[in-house]
């Protein structure tokens, strides 16, 4: 056994580099891998038995309830800037009657999810791959396997599925109070005719701009629980992230990093198909 | 107890075990070619210094890590070979009391102690609550249910963390480390009372310990890991009087007094 270790100690100089690059492929793929195996035990866990109802209402309070007022503020943000730019740029052409549709189909298809996605991984998608990773550095991962429970189960499944019906709603929530800030600014501030913002809205947006709103909120819910709470359970296995409290504040950082990154890319790839 | 296919009496057996960690170039043996048995009913020790494979012996029972290659058999079932359904049903033949305790920190000493009655049995609240609250008696842990693990000290986790291994009633308890950060008084008293519950309920308990020699008291049986070796010893005098010359090394960096004096370890006892 010890030979076989020592002579892999021996690589050739020139081939290192081939080794080094086999070596990252191979961690890749066995990242992905394991990243897959635990979307499937998770998604697998919220259709079996016993279910944490009082675990899922209160992830149901902190991702949903609990991103309430940093929504409000983002859409209305949001919103109110759509309201005044939309108006710079239609005001060239003459079309303020336009700005109804235009803010509102920017909001229901694109700002609206992404926006959402976005604040809830800052927000409570690093609690929880903080919260997993600090029980996987403190063996309470470990307790869970050993008492014969379920991890994916007991902790993801309950988040996972709070998500779900966290962020779509969120995401409505998201789209209302923008074009009311989009509403503020055009109607209110620049004096845009009441009747043509919500008439440009109600002949712009159809039944399929929604459906794909909320096709991408709900994407976007799977990928930022699977993400962030993912990058915690593996924390010990993640290279380059160290150990203890470091490692933590590390895969913290990269979940939130990647899952908005992952956000934005699936954003392009899902209109490209669905629009 | 069931009984086991092979040799009743033996509750655990590594038969070859090799076991490396790190990556190509920085590949590290840690158990090479390790063979014991642990007997039912027992207390079994696993003495060594650090990094010697203890706490990876106790994953490699448990399932939690995989031998490079050989068995690891419970009751004549090679553990590495179940799959995750049998592997889990196994596993509720166990208790783990963790270094750290591994308590739940959002959870209450009561909450703690009744999730494995909740998550793996079918009892009422009613039963739940009874049979808790009768443990954290026995344990002296009355008028602290409520209490998180933050507010609890070491010697009080390492109770919490005893009373939640034995809820389902196990046949086997392992123990890592069981007194790491406690100070000498509170170890003589974990130690007792690890003794006479181990003696009040039967089970085979296996110590992952360095504390040397005070977890010797309790042993039936001190397996010594040393540099990917293994050594099996029926009490300290026995290691004591050893004529190999790392287990005279290591008792005597260890043990100090009682290896010079051997007629001191009766003050121990």
């Amino acid at each position: 056994m010890a030979e076989t270790i020592k002579q892999q100690n021996e690589v050739p100089f020139l081939l290192r580099p081939c080794v080094y690059l086999g070596d990252q492929v191979l961690y890749i793929l066995s990242d992905l891998g394991w990243m897959g195996f635990f979307f499937f035990s998770s998604f697998a866990g919220m259709f079996r038995h016993p279910f944490r109802f009082r675990e899922f209402v209160k992830q149901l309070r902190f991702i949903g309830a609990g991103s309430i007022a940093v929504i409000f503020f983002t859409a209305l943000s949001s919103g109110m800037v759509l309201g005044l730019q939309g108006y710079y740029s239609l005001h060239k052409f003459g079309a303020e009657g336009m700005l109804g549709s235009a803010v509102s189909l920017t909001l229901i298809m694109e700002l609206g999810p992404v926006l959402t996605a976005l604040m809830v991984t800052g927000r409570a998608g690093s609690a929880m791959c903080a919260e997993i990773g600090i029980m996987r550095i403190s063996e309470q991962i470990d307790a869970l396997e050993c008492m014969a429970v379920d991890p994916f189960r007991y902790l993801i499944s309950p988040k996972l599925l709070a998500a779900l019906i966290s962020v779509p709603l969120l995401t409505a929530f998201f789209d209302v109070v923008g074009i009311f800030g989009g509403y503020l600014a055009g109607v209110q501030l620049m004096g845009v005719n009441s009747g043509s913002f919500f008439s440009g809205m109600q002949q712009s947006v159809t039944n399929h701009d929604i459906r794909l709103g909320v096709i991408k909120s709900f994407a976007f819910a799977l990928l930022l629980v699977w993400i962030c709470t993912g990058r915690g359970y593996f924390v010990q296995q993640i290279r380059g992230a160290g150990f203890g409290a470091e490692s933590v504040s590390k895969v913290t950082t990269q979940a939130v990093v990647l899952s908005s990154i992952s956000v934005l890319i699936f954003d392009y790839l899902l209109t490209a198909v669905l629009l | 107890m069931p009984a086991s296919s092979s040799a009743p009496d033996v509750a655990i057996e590594f038969d070859q075990v090799f076991k490396s960690f790190g990556e190509r170039s920085r590949k590290h043996l840690v158990l090479n070619n390790i063979s014991f048995t642990i007997p039912r009913g027992l207390t079994t020790v696993i003495a060594g210094g650090s990094g010697q494979g203890k706490s990876v012996t106790l994953k490699l029972i448990l399932g939690l890590l995989y031998p490079d290659s050989g068995q690891v058999l419970v009751d004549g079932v090679n553990v590495p070979s179940l799959n995750k359904r049998d592997l889990r049903r196994l596993r509720t033949r166990f208790g783990v009391l963790f270094q750290g305790s591994a308590l739940f920190d959002s959870l209450t000493v009561f909450e703690n102690v009744a999730l494995p009655l909740r998550e793996r049995t079918k009892m009422s609240e009613d039963e739940i609550y009874r049979k808790v609250l009768a443990t954290l008696d026995q344990l002296e842990l009355i008028g602290h249910e409520e209490k998180f693990p933050a507010q609890l000290s070491g010697g009080m986790k390492k109770r919490v963390g005893l009373a939640r291994a034995l809820q389902l009633e196990p046949e086997i308890i392992l123990f890592d480390e069981p007194t790491t950060g406690l100070d000498p008084v509170m170890t003589r008293e974990i130690y007792q009372l690890f003794d006479s519950m181990q003696k009040r309920l039967g089970y085979t308990a296996v110590i992952v310990s360095h504390d040397i020699p005070g977890v010797f008291d309790l042993a039936d049986q001190i397996i010594l890991l040393n540099k990917g070796e293994v050594d099996i010893f029926n009490d300290v005098n026995e290691i004591v009087h050893s004529e190999k010359p790392y287990i005279r090394e290591f008792a005597e960096m260890t043990m100090g007094d009682l290896f010079t004096h051997p007629e001191k370890e009766n003050c121990h006892s």
